[in-house]
């Protein structure tokens, strides 16, 4: 086998997150290239045993370069009715159905809307359904231990987790280490847990239920140290490392939101980098409080999702107009309003460009993967305090979760930059500007740079506050220009797939996974078929025109209503077909492989 | 090193001050101004930011460094400032619109963390920038073009809201006072933690005179009661009434009989907020209006337990290598 996806699906109390990870971190010790998409409800307790309450968590292991979770899982666990219900469209025909059959008694067939139990009406004959006694199993698994049923229970997702390692062929040394570490205060837990994954494991192989342990051998990644990393993880680390590179303190404005939470909960455990994380008491103190540390000389940070960016603009606004460094991650979810919070979508770019009163440019980055999402944390940074602007990173719920191997840099590869203050100096302009029109940064506590600075349009050069015509248009056109300098600043874009092609598939973000594989399938197919992701979207990278000229046709891909292909449009006069979806998840590979070929 | 011979001027921008012919804001800029040199912090170290409305063009006026910020935002973005530069004094400039209706939920939180930062309230009970419509400390009935039938609006009380916020420093001015306010400044920048400071200012174009009962010259002494840390609250021309508890109440009466009930001695140092809450609670007419220092505790500074925890995990955990970072979690070798 050269690859497999795994979904385990249960009640958001199952343990399915924790199961997931287990696998992956196993399984990328192992040496595979993986992918990861959890998928779990809004509330953190949806009721026991419903569809809304089912929590889901999908690996993509293989022994090549993956870039996707994988569209259809190979296997699925169900531990629950519900699980099955919410999950079974997905699995592919023919697939392998692991199912808690001591979960499917009436009660929980009702609370999942089954009106005859599937086990038994021969609706799931098209995939290998393997029924199993799960909690019976692991509770006389467990019974040493003398522990609760209770307890017992919550130990059934490890005896699930050995099936798969069986199954699999994985070694369980990681995972035991893990119980170890994690229950280790707790003697007769940590032996449950360990019982049960043993046993799931000796279960799996004595009662030969499959016919054979596959084997998915280790991919050829390139040489180095690794370890499994999500966008949110790896954007904190990536703004710890902005701060060391600058030399620096980090501090970070946040109100708790999901899907961003996680950004701060990781920072916060940083403290010893000397990073101040400042939980404020809403997203406008937030973003604020950043902006107060930026002024103080600090790298500045915000974060939150969608609805919380509605409520930062007015500030952000007072960021571009003081032409302070600032840095804005938006993790973003679905819909509009509270919409979907766990979900993914790519529907906040024209608020990152447009979603502001007057004229106000921003510099817009969208990592591609979650191991980009490092790289462009210290991006940001590096342009926000180069440029005096504010940033925003685009990552979203999709990224944000979604883990793969990431290879460990080198410090020395790491980019550098350099961060310089106003110097103490005579007749100060605070509004005077260098070769790349920043102003200079100017921190309180310096003698001699005593000046006023704010919202109000400011002169030129002296900063004072000025409702003079000319000035508006001058300070106006500077901001503008400033931000669309910095395309000399940054990579061109670049084109993979076929050299040949004439059609060009586009996209941004958190999509590039998908796009890319389905270009390498088409490629495989012998289609012509490239594809151009954007990272830089403001300003668009200098090569943008002429690639996109390139082409016969350009196809725009995104989870959105079309917001790259408008402002694609808009500035480049091109034609394209479009592929946009909202479902609150990610594209499957197979969607765009169908879009391309109807074409 | 600090410049020993700063004297007012040094704290004048030069920009105009555009504030209205007469209004009571000149007398808080010109006494600010006389206090800056008192203070013993060079010049640099001094940052005003301010929100929006008249009271908040403050900065603008003063040769120090100023940030003119948002609607209500300003004690948000105080506090980002003193976190990330904890060595500042920084004065936070808002009004009544700007502090209490727009900024409030601010105003609440820099109070509770007791961040170091001197907040100088402007109450003039109107929006003066907007052109007159009434604020959150209007008295009911009170007439504007927005309220054209009178104001439905029960008023607040800002000190009670900084008392209900758990502010370490309470304190009341008024702007026909400039020794009262100097004297009132310079204990606030004295305060190691928040420091709330209502003043009571004339808008002249909107709200004119709204406090001339209280504090004009000729029936100040009768209107209002100076609070002296170990002093009785006593107050008249002659010194010659008193502000008396009886039971849960306040009252007054005269010296020389007094009423039932103790005369109250001033004591803005008691840990429990009872007290200064009783004080807040005066109003005029019913009662004459306290101003001076309500409350001054000492709290743990935020800032402090801050830096405290980020030296508590450097000790810890010493090593803050990237190499490390990148490698805390499971890692393997890809050979
Ligand atoms: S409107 Fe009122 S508060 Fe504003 S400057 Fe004029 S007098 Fe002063």
């Amino acid at each position: 086998m050269e690859s497999a996806t795994i979904r385990f699906s249960g009640d958001s109390g199952d343990g399915m997150q924790l199961t997931g990870t287990q696998f992956t971190n196993t399984s990328a010790n192992f040496g595979n290239d993986i992918s990861t998409f959890p998928d779990f409800p809004a509330e953190i307790r949806a009721p026991a045993g419903t569809v809304p309450g089912v929590s889901g968590f999908q690996i993509n292991f293989s022994t090549h370069d993956i870039h996707t979770p994988g569209d259809r899982p190979n296997v699925l666990v169900a531990m629950n009715p519900a699980a099955l219900k919410a999950n079974v469209a997905d699995l592919e025909d023919g697939g392998l159905l692991l199912i808690n059959s001591d979960a499917f008694t009436k009660v929980n067939l009702k609370k999942a809307e089954y009106e005859v139990n599937p086990l038994e009406d021969g609706s799931l004959d098209r995939f290998r359904l393997i029924p199993m006694a799960l909690t019976e199993l692991t509770h006389r698994a467990v019974e040493p231990t003398g522990i609760s049923k209770k307890e017992a229970d919550r130990c059934k997702n490890f005896f699930a987790l050995g099936i798969m390692y069986y199954l699999f062929d994985r070694n369980l040394e990681l995972s035991l280490t893990w119980i170890d570490k994690k229950f280790g205060k707790v003697p007769d837990i940590k032996e449950a847990n360990r019982l049960a994954l043993l046993a799931g494991y000796n279960f799996a192989d004595t009662t030969e239920i499959f016919a054979d342990a596959y084997q998915v051998p280790a991919a050829n990644l390139k040489k180095g140290n690794y370890r499994s990393l999500t966008g949110n993880q790896a954007v904190a680390m990536g703004f710890i490392t902005a701060s060391k590179l600058a030399g620096r303190p980090l501090f970070y404005g946040s109100y708790p939101i999901t899907p961003a939470s996680d950004v701060l909960h990781e920072l916060a455990r940083h403290r010893h980098f000397g990073v101040q994380t400042f939980q404020a008491e809403d997203e406008i103190a937030a973003v604020c409080a950043a902006i107060g540390a930026a002024y103080g000389g600090h790298l500045a940070l915000t974060g939150t999702s969608g609805p919380g960016i509605c409520l930062k603009a007015e500030a952000i606004n007072l960021a571009v107009m003081t032409e302070l460094p600032l840095v804005i991650l938006n993790v973003q979810r679905a819909g509009p309003s509270t919409g979907m919070p766990t979900k993914t979508e790519q529907s906040d770019l024209l608020q990152a460009m447009y979603g502001r009163n007057g004229s106000s440019p921003c510099v817009v980055l969208a990592p591609a993967t979650p191991g980009e999402c490092f790289t462009f944390a210290i991006e940001a940074f590096r342009l926000a305090t180069k440029y005096m602007v504010p940033v925003f990173l685009l990552s979203d719920g999709y990224i944000a979760n979604g883990a793969e191997p990431w290879r460990i840099p080198n410090e020395a590869d790491l980019p550098k930059f350099e961060i310089t203050y106003a110097e103490s100096q005579e007749n100060f302009q605070p509004y005077s500007r260098n070769n790349h029109l920043a102003r200079p940064w100017a921190v309180p506590g310096t003698p001699g740079l005593e000046h006023r600075i704010g919202g109000l349009e400011k002169a030129h050069l002296s900063g004072n506050v000025s409702y003079d015509p000319g000035n508006h248009q001058l300070m106006t056109d500077y901001r503008a220009m400033k931000v669309r300098n910095i395309r000399e600043d940054i990579p061109g874009l670049e084109i993979y797939g076929d050299p040949e092609a004439e059609t060009l598939l586009v996209g941004w973000g958190g999509t590039y996974g998908a796009l890319f594989t389905a270009v390498q399938n088409q490629n495989k197919q012998g289609k012509k078929v490239a594809g151009a992701h954007f990272r830089y979207i403001n300003p668009f990278p200098a090569n943008t025109a002429e690639v996109l000229a390139r082409y016969k046709r350009i196809v725009v891909a995104e989870l959105n209503e079309g917001q790259l292909d408008f402002l694609l449009k808009a500035q480049f006069n091109i034609q394209t077909h479009t592929l946009f979806k909202v479902q609150g998840k990610p594209f499957m590979v197979r969607e765009i492989i169908d879009f391309l070929n109807a074409l | 090193m600090a410049e020993a011979t700063l004297t007012k001027k040094d704290f004048q921008s030069d920009q105009i001050v555009r504030w209205c012919p007469g209004c009571g804001d000149y007398a808080i800029l010109a006494a600010i101004q006389s206090v800056m040199p008192n203070l013993g912090v060079p010049k640099e170290k001094i940052v005003f930011v301010s929100g929006i409305g008249c009271s908040s063009r403050f900065p603008y006026y003063m040769n120090t460094y100023g940030f003119h910020t948002i609607h209500g935002r300003a004690p948000a973005i105080a506090t980002g400032l003193k976190l990330s530069n904890p060595d500042l004094q920084v004065f936070v400039v808002t009004g009544d619109g700007d502090g209490l209706s727009i900024g409030g939920n601010h105003l609440l939180h820099v109070l509770r963390r007791n961040i170091d930062v001197k907040i100088l309230l402007f109450n003039n009970k109107v929006y003066g920038l907007t052109k007159g419509q009434y604020s959150p400390t209007s008295d009911l009935g009170f007439k504007t073009k927005s309220s054209p039938m009178g104001s439905l609006d029960q008023p607040i009380n800002p000190i009670r809201i900084a008392l209900a916020s758990e502010a370490s420093f309470v304190a009341r001015t008024y702007d026909a006072n400039i020794k009262h306010m100097t004297e009132t400044f310079e204990k606030a920048a004295a305060h190691k933690g928040s420091a709330f400071i209502e003043i009571l200012q004339n808008c002249v174009i909107f709200n004119k005179d709204v406090f001339n009962d209280i504090y004009e010259r000729d029936v100040r002494s009768d209107h209002m009661v100076h609070l002296e840390e170990g002093e009785p609250l006593v107050f008249g021309a002659e010194s010659d009434k008193g502000v008396f508890l009886d039971g849960f109440s306040l009252k007054t009466g005269s010296l020389e009989a007094p009423p039932a009930g103790q005369l109250l001695t001033h004591q803005p140092n008691q840990e429990s907020p009872i007290y200064a809450n009783l004080l807040a609670a005066m109003e005029y007419p019913q009662l004459p209006l306290p101003v001076g220092v309500f409350r001054k505790v000492p709290r743990p500074g935020y800032e402090a337990g801050v830096q405290g925890q980020i030296a508590q995990a450097r000790t810890k955990q010493p090593d803050d290598s990237l190499q490390t970072l990148f490698h805390s979690g499971d890692t393997w070798e890809v050979k």
